[in-house]
Order: structure tokens, then C-alpha cells, then sequence
């Protein structure tokens, strides 16, 4: 299975940059070349050089060594937000695919009042309670994709508890949660681990727009939509302050867009319509 | 038909009950004192016990719902803390502004996305396939904000073809509105170019193997008439989704596009009213967006029978 994803020429492409986003990150924890946070007003704006790979910006950071910074929180926010979506709206989806009922029913009712708003619309309304910080971020987008995540799983678990193999589990005398954890939730890893990957896409873009708009990661902290947000004060001066983050965010998304496009085709054609 | 769509319309109420709830819980989920909130520290008593008067706030929080479910209903969305003007209005007028340089956005990408949506899928599997397929996914990858940001780098500022900052509306000087919405409206057509593409070629892709086209084929008939007259309907139904919903979405939500435009758009105004704390305006705006996505979806389901008369009998 693994050897037949690689041979396409777009997963290959979609994992080297994946895994050039998850090394920046690593640097953007462990070392940097220059810090990433404190001024140095001395060296305000200096233009890319082999000193300062990127340039510096207004209060004279190293470009370079933000961005790095910057893939650590962008990861590290988008993974976070995909685990927590995940985690809760595949058990509210399995739960409400594999026991019907009233109960099922009306928590299917919020789930579809809550995918009525759109997703950063939400966001934003979510953020206005808890603030604007990571963790407001990470709260904010889970809930936003959770009712995704559950919409998802129940249409596979609904159809899965009618297979024979669920069945004979329950005729055996399991229990009904045993039986739903055991044998109908694990065939509905293909598809989640599809949903996945489109969700940290989303989430990474989504991020840097919150962070863009000023409602997201919170300064001094960088983040690549904040520093573009920053950026637009010095266009005609530094234009290489609006190139770098712009491009990062860019060849992140791509590499998450090609390799869950392989990844999706390689598991369900199906799903084309569904994500 | 009917039943349809009084179904449809019916399943759309509970939908905008929850969303009503979901908005008006908001405010009380903000740790303090709603009133306090609202007119932040430097108010007087006297100030804060009248605005919690005019809230309702000292009332039970059904009666409150209520009431304010019962005004919203009636048009009055209250008042603007930082504008003092009525909520509706604000919205109304900056929903106008979104909409003209949404509209325009998803009009072009429409037009530019099934044909080229359609061409990738006759052509399935060549370099014409792939080079699109490609720059779909591309234009997909880049957020609205930068592309915006190198549009006024580059159009704006290096060029100097069009202003850089502001907004005029059409309607008020025709030409001069236009120069302002082309950028914005570019750098967003473009991008859901993208996306709506992706859905035209794999609906036509669908649709080239049933076999009346085959048998469109068999009869002689040349491959255009066979797109305009045969495939193009049945491409456009699950597309058409796929357009309601960037067309909802952005309507309520351009807001990092009319960011770097400096467009004063209802995405805008939301994000300028949490900043300022301007709640009556935040909750009227989470509102209307929804409502307004809501609604567009509706009209969306609606229109389906148009494209797929088999819609009707389910």
C-alpha cells in the first residue's frame, strides 16, 4: 500500500514539502540563527544578504529564523487542532452512526446547526470569547471542524454496523460498545485519516488567517500570517518581508493539498465528493 | 416539487434556531459582566446600571432570548455601541460592499471554471489535463491574503494601474468604483477558480461515462454539441453546490480579502467590532452572515430540479 501511494509523482511532491514544513519546524523549536523575538533596532529592514538569508524586518529580526519559528507554531497549532477535532468528532460520529435514537437524532441537529456557519465566521465568533491566543486558535478551529469530522464517520459507521462481520460480533454477545469500538470504528480509519490530512490544511491556513487579521497567534510570537500582516506597512520598501512568509504558507498548503489529493484517490475514490 | 421545497425551507428553521442561540449564548460565555463589556471600564455606575436595564441583563436568561429573539425577528438587531447607529444598518451597508466585489469574484470564476473544467475531463489524463489540474491546485494553495498582497505590489504599486488603498462604491462614481474592485475581485476569482475547476472536471468526468453519451456519440453527433447540449447540465448540478457554498461562504466572509483592500466589508466590520468589543454589532453580524449562507444554500437546493428533475421525486 505504501510503495503503490509513493509511486505517484504528486505524493512524492506532496511529502518533500510536507517534510521540509515539519523540518522548519523542528529548527523553529530547537535552534535558530538568530532569536526570533528580541529587536535589534539597529539592523531595522536590512535586505536579504548572506548575513540575514531573508533580510530583517522593522524591528530588526531575522526573517529567516521567524519563519522557522513561525512553522513550529503553524504546526504545531494545525496538528493540535486536527487531533482534538478528531478524536471528539469521531467518537460523537460513531456513537450517533451506531445508536440510533432520539438522542442520536438531536445531537445530529446541532451538528448540522453548527456546520450552518461558515467555518471562519465561526472562528471569529469563537475567538471573541476566549480571546486570541494559540489556544484560542486551537479551541476555536476544532470547533469548527468537529461537525465535519462526526458528519463523516457516522455516514461510514451507519453503513458499516449493517456488515456481517458487525453482526456476528454482536450475535457472539458482545457488548454494543465493544462491538462499535472494536470492529465498526476501525474500518473507518481510511476515511478519517483522508479527513485528516484536508483538515490540517485547512487548519494551517485558517490559522494564518486568524493570525492575519490580528486574531490569532498573538505578537511578539511569529507567525507567517502575522508576519505578512506586518508586511503590508513596507510593501515599496521591503517587499521581501511579504515574499518569504507568503511562500511558506503557499508550499505548505500545496504539500498538504498533493499529498491528501494522492492519499485520497489511493483510499477511496469515492470520497472525491465528500471532502 | 412543493413538498420539496416546504421541506427544504422547514429543515432550515431548526438550523437558524440553534445558529440564534449559539449567537446570543456567546455574549454570556465571555467571562464578566456582558454590560460591563460593553462599555469597558471607565463608565460610571449610574451608565452601567441602565445599560443592564436596557439588556434586560437583571431578567431570566429564556425571558432575555426571548425578547431578543423577538426584536431580531422584527429587524431590530440593537444598537451599535462604537457607531450608535442600529446594527441593521451598519450590516446592511457593509453587506452591500461585500457583495459587490464577492459576486462579481464568483460570476467570473464560474465562467472560467466549467469550461476549463469541462475541457480537463474531455481531455482526461493528457498534458492539457495536467497542466490545469496543476494550476488548480496551485491557485488553490495560495491564501487570498497574499495573492492580494502581490496583486498590490505588483498592479498597485509597481505598476500603478490601480489605487492602492480605499474603497469607492460603484454605484456612486461607476468608473472610479470599478478601478478599486478589480484587484480584490481578481485575486479572489482566481482562486476559487481553483477549487469550483476541481468539481467541474470530476462531475463531467462522472458524467462522460453513463451511457447516454455513448450513445450521443454512436448517433455522430460532433464532441461540442455533446458538452453544450448533453454533459453540461449534468456537470453542472454537483458544481453548482460547490459555487453556493463559495458564494455563501465569501459573502459572509471575505474578510482577510477586504483586510488587505482596506474594503470596509461585513467580514471587516466583524472583525473591527471584536476588536472594539462592540457586541451588539458581533452577534448582529454571526447573525446575518449565517443566515445569509444559510439562505443561499436554500436557494442552492432549490434550484436543484432545475439542472436534475429526479431531484423532485426524492
Amino acid at each position: 500500500m505504501r510503495s503503490r501511494l509513493f509511486r505517484r509523482p504528486n505524493a512524492k511532491i506532496g511529502a518533500a514539502l510536507i517534510a521540509v514544513m515539519l523540518i522548519a519546524a523542528v529548527f523553529g523549536v530547537m535552534y535558530t540563527p538568530y532569536d526570533p523575538i528580541i529587536n535589534n533596532l539597529h539592523l531595522r529592514l536590512v535586505a536579504p544578504s548572506g548575513q540575514h538569508w531573508l533580510g530583517t524586518d522593522e524591528w530588526g529580526r531575522d526573517v529567516f529564523s521567524r519563519l522557522l519559528n513561525g512553522a513550529s507554531i503553524s504546526v504545531f497549532v494545525s496538528f493540535s487542532t486536527v487531533l482534538v477535532s478528531v478524536a471528539i468528532g469521531a467518537l460523537v460520529g460513531a456513537l450517533t452512526g451506531y445508536f440510533s435514537g432520539w438522542p442520536s437524532r438531536v445531537v445530529m441537529l446541532f451538528i448540522d446547526a453548527l456546520l450552518a456557519f461558515p467555518s471562519l465566521i465561526m472562528a471569529l465568533g469563537v475567538i471573541a470569547v476566549f480571546g486570541a491566543s494559540s489556544t484560542g486558535v486551537i479551541i476555536a478551529l476544532s470547533l469548527t471542524y468537529i461537525p465535519a469530522v462526526a458528519r463523516v464517520v457516522r455516514a461510514n459507521v451507519l453503513s458499516l454496523r449493517e456488515k456481517e462481520y458487525v453482526e456476528a460480533s454482536r450475535v457472539m454477545g458482545n457488548a454494543e460498545l465493544y462491538t462499535m469500538l472494536r470492529h465498526a470504528l476501525p474500518n473507518a480509519v481510511a476515511p478519517i485519516i483522508v479527513l485528516a490530512t484536508a483538515l490540517f490544511g485547512w487548519a494551517l491556513l485558517a490559522e494564518s488567517a486568524l493570525s492575519f487579521l490580528g486574531l490569532g497567534v498573538p505578537p511578539p510570537e511569529s507567525s507567517w500570517g502575522g508576519m505578512l500582516a506586518d508586511s503590508r506597512n513596507y510593501v515599496s520598501d521591503a517587499p521581501w518581508l511579504a515574499i518569504a512568509p507568503g511562500l511558506a504558507i503557499s508550499l505548505s498548503l500545496l504539500g498538504v493539498n498533493l499529498f491528501g489529493d494522492a492519499l485520497r484517490d489511493e483510499f477511496d475514490p469515492h470520497m472525491k465528493n465528500l471532502v | 416539487m412543493l413538498t420539496y421545497a416546504a421541506k427544504r425551507i422547514l429543515l432550515a428553521i431548526p438550523t437558524l434556531l440553534i445558529v440564534a442561540i449559539a449567537v446570543f449564548a456567546m455574549l454570556h460565555l465571555i467571562p464578566g459582566d456582558p454590560a460591563q463589556l460593553m462599555l469597558g471600564d471607565i463608565e460610571s455606575p449610574e451608565a452601567l446600571a441602565r445599560l443592564r436595564t436596557e439588556l434586560g441583563l437583571d431578567r431570566p436568561l429564556v425571558v432575555q432570548f426571548a425578547v431578543w429573539m423577538g426584536r431580531a425577528l422584527h429587524g431590530d438587531l440593537g444598537t451599535s455601541i462604537v457607531q450608535q447607529r442600529p446594527v441593521l444598518e451598519i450590516l446592511l451597508g457593509s453587506f452591500a460592499v461585500t457583495a459587490s466585489i464577492v459576486v462579481p469574484a464568483v460570476v467570473i470564476a464560474t465562467l472560467l471554471a466549467i469550461p476549463l473544467g469541462m475541457l480537463a475531463a474531455w481531455k482526461q489524463n493528457t498534458r492539457v489535463d495536467a497542466g490545469l489540474m496543476t494550476l488548480a491546485i496551485v491557485f488553490l494553495s495560495i491564501p487570498s491574503f497574499w495573492l492580494g498582497l502581490l496583486f498590490l505590489m505588483f498592479f498597485g504599486l509597481k505598476l500603478d494601474l490601480f489605487p492602492v488603498v480605499g474603497y469607492v462604491s460603484p454605484f456612486e462614481n461607476f468608473g472610479e468604483g470599478i478601478s478599486y474592485l478589480v484587484m480584490p475581485v481578481m485575486s479572489l476569482a482566481l482562486i476559487e477558480t481553483g477549487v469550483i475547476v476541481r468539481m467541474a472536471r470530476a462531475s463531467t468526468i462522472e458524467v462522460l461515462r453513463l451511457e447516454y453519451i455513448t450513445h450521443a456519440r454512436a448517433k455522430g453527433l460532433s464532441e461540442t454539441t455533446i458538452a453544450l447540449r448533453h454533459a453540461l447540465k449534468n456537470t453542472l448540478a454537483p458544481t453548482w453546490t460547490v459555487i453556493g457554498l463559495t458564494l455563501g461562504s465569501l459573502l459572509g466572509g471575505a474578510v482577510v480579502t477586504e483586510t488587505v483592500f482596506t474594503i470596509p466589508g461585513i467580514g471587516r466590520l466583524l472583525v473591527d467590532s471584536i476588536f472594539a468589543r462592540d457586541y451588539p454589532v458581533v452577534q448582529g453580524a454571526l447573525l446575518f452572515i449565517t443566515a445569509i449562507y444559510v439562505g443561499v444554500n436554500l436557494l442552492i437546493d432549490l434550484s436543484y430540479p432545475l439542472f436534475d428533475p429526479r431531484v423532485r421525486l426524492s
